[in-house]
């Protein structure tokens, strides 16, 4: 069985600051666990600027901004394995991953940094009466179909939800030539950034209708169109404000969920409105030795915050082992 | 000429299938959709019901009863999930205990074994999650969850195995007598203008929906679907440990009303709703279909989280105005045989339709049974259900094995291959889904959507663009970037 100190899971920005700041507080076996082929996380596939402000005092793009902490990863000689995915976690630390080319691995830790990140909010959850055609995507998805594959996923989009990633998705599609038709927020209120309502969706006269949602979905094979409704105070769709939009794609961007599958094999308590874990002000969970920091704690606003949380992250997890072993 | 064509590969033409390429016959099978399973038996409650409901002497009891009692083997034999869990039919008033006895007397004359009336105290110990409110009910050990996708593709698979062909996207437009058997005329949505005819001896019609129209084609005692929307809601599988029983409530006019079910995969299941409509396409849900569906449910178990909702959709079952079963051949037309108005409790009794038909078939013809009959297949490997060396040993000898796609359902590239490359293999990303479960857990897809692309335009060596989500023009992608 493999042994480090501190095992870290996900290499996207959370885990690799936790990784770097460990490092630099002078823990020398370090082991950072990522499923994808690459570190980096969701950054890679947010080929936008606006990340960095914080951290850099500059502006950089989602891939640059990784970048930077993979440098410092590659620099300090910190191992990780890409292509791995953690399958299995016990309350003893033993971390069970399957990667790519070798299977099973077993690994033990004395103590490990939940980094896992968070997922989009599938349709589902919405319970969105009408068809279930082709064309519905998470901005997300449509993201990586953009950015990473280069391709389109429709030409007559609606948005629904006004969340960052579907912001950034309103400005990326149009550049792309399609037609953004309007994002839909059923809030008085968006969610995402003010600049990026401005820069993604007035820069380009985009509408933002709030206080609407998608209240039906039309067409069988390829989405048609969608009804657009005005809800209330409640949030309930007020009778006679149904409107036919016409599109051949409706993106969803309707809230982020830590994700905390793994989080939940440690039988460790959740915080019911964060979705993540109840953590001190260490970042540490109430299992002693498993810390957690980033999206799977709870959703932040900024990648920046979330490299300041891994940080102390990584600085309490290193503690932690160097107070063991004096 | 085809000894026989088989019109539809839903659970029963699937069935039919396997069971008729058990005889020295030629046979084809032609379907609509792009894949097997794509129609009302890929919409239904997934249950094997015990058989208590159906009228005493009618076909849906003697069919239901039979097909339940084959249904545990037939699934062993092909390798499908099936689990026997039973069943309790909740009453909530006295009166509601009086229909209970009645259902008992019901299912013991159809022959269900084992049937029990469940006091107050006993159903608390049961399963208790169970409304308090509930007076009594029926228990009916017998009832079982099955997977309809996976028990209509081992079916089809297995009939193909054993030489029986398969066409898809193959919609049947007339269908008339010709010389010792009929010509049947079909359009293919790939050739919208181009028709293509096959002759067959025997005609079997499983065509669920539209088998009135079918048999209409060639007989005078005409038959009439009226499509009956059920409604239904998937919950996560974290909700999935509070029900153990599949729970009814005492049925009414429409039905046997909402139930509370667990699948054969762990998740949740609530519905379905009832409501005669026109629109023999018309799979959308509503919103107060759903509401309904969510409603209803909070009496049988309150509570039951149903802010896990993964999804939620619509099935359409096929009713014959005169509620029953027909099975069997048409009086006026010699050699058409027709399976129509397999509704509830179709799935239940698809093992034995699918047995009695290809009977009928084989009698009629005279058609001697097959020397070789392979009649068992294995299953997709189910990776996350091996156990460390087993896994350890899988990905050494084939790496697919060692790339997880899927990451809430556990789904390796070994086992999309497998889907991929199977006979009647999967060609779109639903087929993917009914065959190894990619994007049906709580992402919905969000994630390994774009991986099972790569893989479809890989294996099929057919570009992204063309790719669909179940067929036709359900087209995934649409223009490479500028």
């Amino acid at each position: 069985m493999l042994q480090y100190d501190l095992v870290i899971i996900g290499g996207g920005p959370a885990g690799l600051a936790a990784a770097d700041s460990a490092r630099e507080m002078g823990v020398q076996s370090i082991l950072i666990l990522e499923r994808e082929n690459k570190l980096g996380g969701i950054l890679n596939q947010c080929i936008h600027t606006g990340f960095g402000l914080h951290t850099f005092r500059e502006e950089l793009t989602g891939p640059e901004y990784a970048a930077r902490y993979i440098d410092k990863i590659r620099q300090k000689e910190i191992e990780y394995k890409v292509s791995a995915m953690v399958i299995d976690i016990t309350r003893d630390k033993q971390v069970t991953i399957m990667e790519k080319g070798t299977g099973l691995v077993t690994i033990q830790a004395k103590v490990i940094v939940l980094a896992m990140g968070c997922r989009e909010r599938p349709r589902g959850a919405l319970n969105i009466p009408g068809y279930r055609p082709a064309g519905i995507y998470s901005a997300g998805t449509a993201q990586y179909f953009v950015n990473i594959d280069g391709i389109m996923p429709g030409k007559e989009i609606v948005i629904l939800g006004s969340g960052d990633i579907g912001l950034i998705m309103a400005r990326r599609l149009t550049l792309e030539g399609a037609k953004v038709k309007c994002v839909a927020e059923i809030m008085p209120k968006s969610g995402g950034l003010q600049r990026n309502i401005v820069q993604c969706l007035e820069d380009f006269g985009i509408p933002l209708k709030l206080s609407h949602t998608v209240t039906y979905i039309h067409g069988k094979e390829r989405i048609e169109g969608v009804t657009l409704s005005k809800v209330d105070a409640n949030l309930e769709p007020v009778p006679g404000t149904e409107e036919f939009v016409p599109c051949d794609t409706l993106l969803l961007s309707v809230g982020l969920i830590p994700e905390n599958e793994l989080t939940r094999k440690l039988e460790v308590p959740m915080d019911e409105k964060t979705k993540g874990p109840v953590v001190t002000p260490e970042m540490e969970t109430a299992l002693p030795g498993v810390f957690a920091c980033g999206n799977v704690v709870h959703v932040h606003d900024l990648v920046d915050h979330v490299s300041q949380e891994a940080k102390k992250a990584g600085e309490n997890a290193a503690r932690y082992i160097l107070e063991e072993k004096t | 000429m085809y000894d026989a064509i088989i019109i539809g590969a839903g659970v029963i033409g699937a069935a039919v299938a396997r069971e008729l390429s058990r005889y020295q016959c030629s046979i084809l099978v032609l379907e609509k959709g792009e894949d097997v399973c794509v129609g009302t038996s890929k919409a239904n409650s997934a249950l094997v019901h015990a058989g208590f409901d159906a009228k005493s002497g009618s076909m849906k009891a003697k069919y239901n009863v039979r097909g339940s009692l084959m249904m545990e083997e037939l699934c062993r034999k092909l390798d499908v999930p099936y689990e026997r869990n039973g069943a309790l039919v909740l009453a909530f008033s006295q009166e509601e205990t009086e229909t209970l006895v009645r259902l008992k007397r019901q299912g013991e004359e159809n022959g269900v074994k084992d049937l029990a009336i469940l006091e107050k105290e006993q159903l608390g110990k049961k399963d208790p999650d169970l409304s308090k409110e509930a007076v009594a009910a029926l228990y009916a050990p017998t009832a079982a969850l099955v997977c309809p996708f996976l028990l209509t593709i081992a079916l089809a698979e297995n009939a193909n195995v054993n030489g029986c062909e398969f066409l898809f996207e193959k919609e049947v437009t007339h269908i008339q007598k010709a010389g010792e058997g009929y010509e049947v005329k079909v359009s293919s949505p790939a050739n919208p203008g181009r028709q293509e005819s096959y002759l067959g001896k025997n005609i079997i019609n499983c065509a669920g929906l539209y088998s009135d129209k079918l048999h209409n084609m060639v007989s005078k005692k005409s038959y009439q679907i009226t499509p009956v929307k059920g409604e239904y809601c998937l919950l996560d599988k974290s909700e999935g440990t509070s029900v153990s029983s599949t729970l009814f409530k005492v049925p009414g006019k429409m039905g046997k009303g909402v139930l509370v079910t667990r699948t054969v995969h762990g998740n949740i299941l609530l519905g379905p709703t009832a409501e005669s409509i026109s629109d023999k396409e018309e799979t959308a849900t509503s919103k107060e279909g759903l509401k309904r569906v969510l409603m209803d449910t909070k009496h049988t178990i309150p509570d039951l989280n149903t802010g896990m909702v993964i999804t939620s959709f619509a099935g359409l079952r096929a009713h014959e105005r005169n509620g029953d079963f027909i099975i069997g051949e048409a009086e006026d037309a010699p050699c058409f045989f027709d399976a129509i108005g397999i509704e509830s409790p179709g799935l239940s009794a698809a093992p034995a339709i699918g047995m009695a038909l290809a009977e009928m078939v084989a009698e009629k013809n005279n058609y001697p049974k097959k020397e070789r009959f392979q009649e068992e297949r294995k299953g997709i490997t189910a990776f996350a259900a091996l156990s460390p060396a087993e896994k350890e040993a899988i990905v050494k000898e084939k790496p697919a094995y060692g790339n997880m796609i899927c990451r809430c359902e556990m789904i390796t590239e070994g086992e999309i291959l497998e889907a991929i490359h199977r006979p009647l293999g999967a060609k779109s990303l639903d087929g993917l889904k009914r065959r190894v479960r990619t994007g049906m857990g709580r992402c919905q897809g969000g994630f390994c959507t774009p991986r099972l692309v790569e893989i479809l335009e890989r294996e099929w060596g057919i570009s992204k663009l063309l790719l669909t989500k179940t067929g036709g023009n359900s087209r995934l992608l649409t223009d490479e970037n500028r």
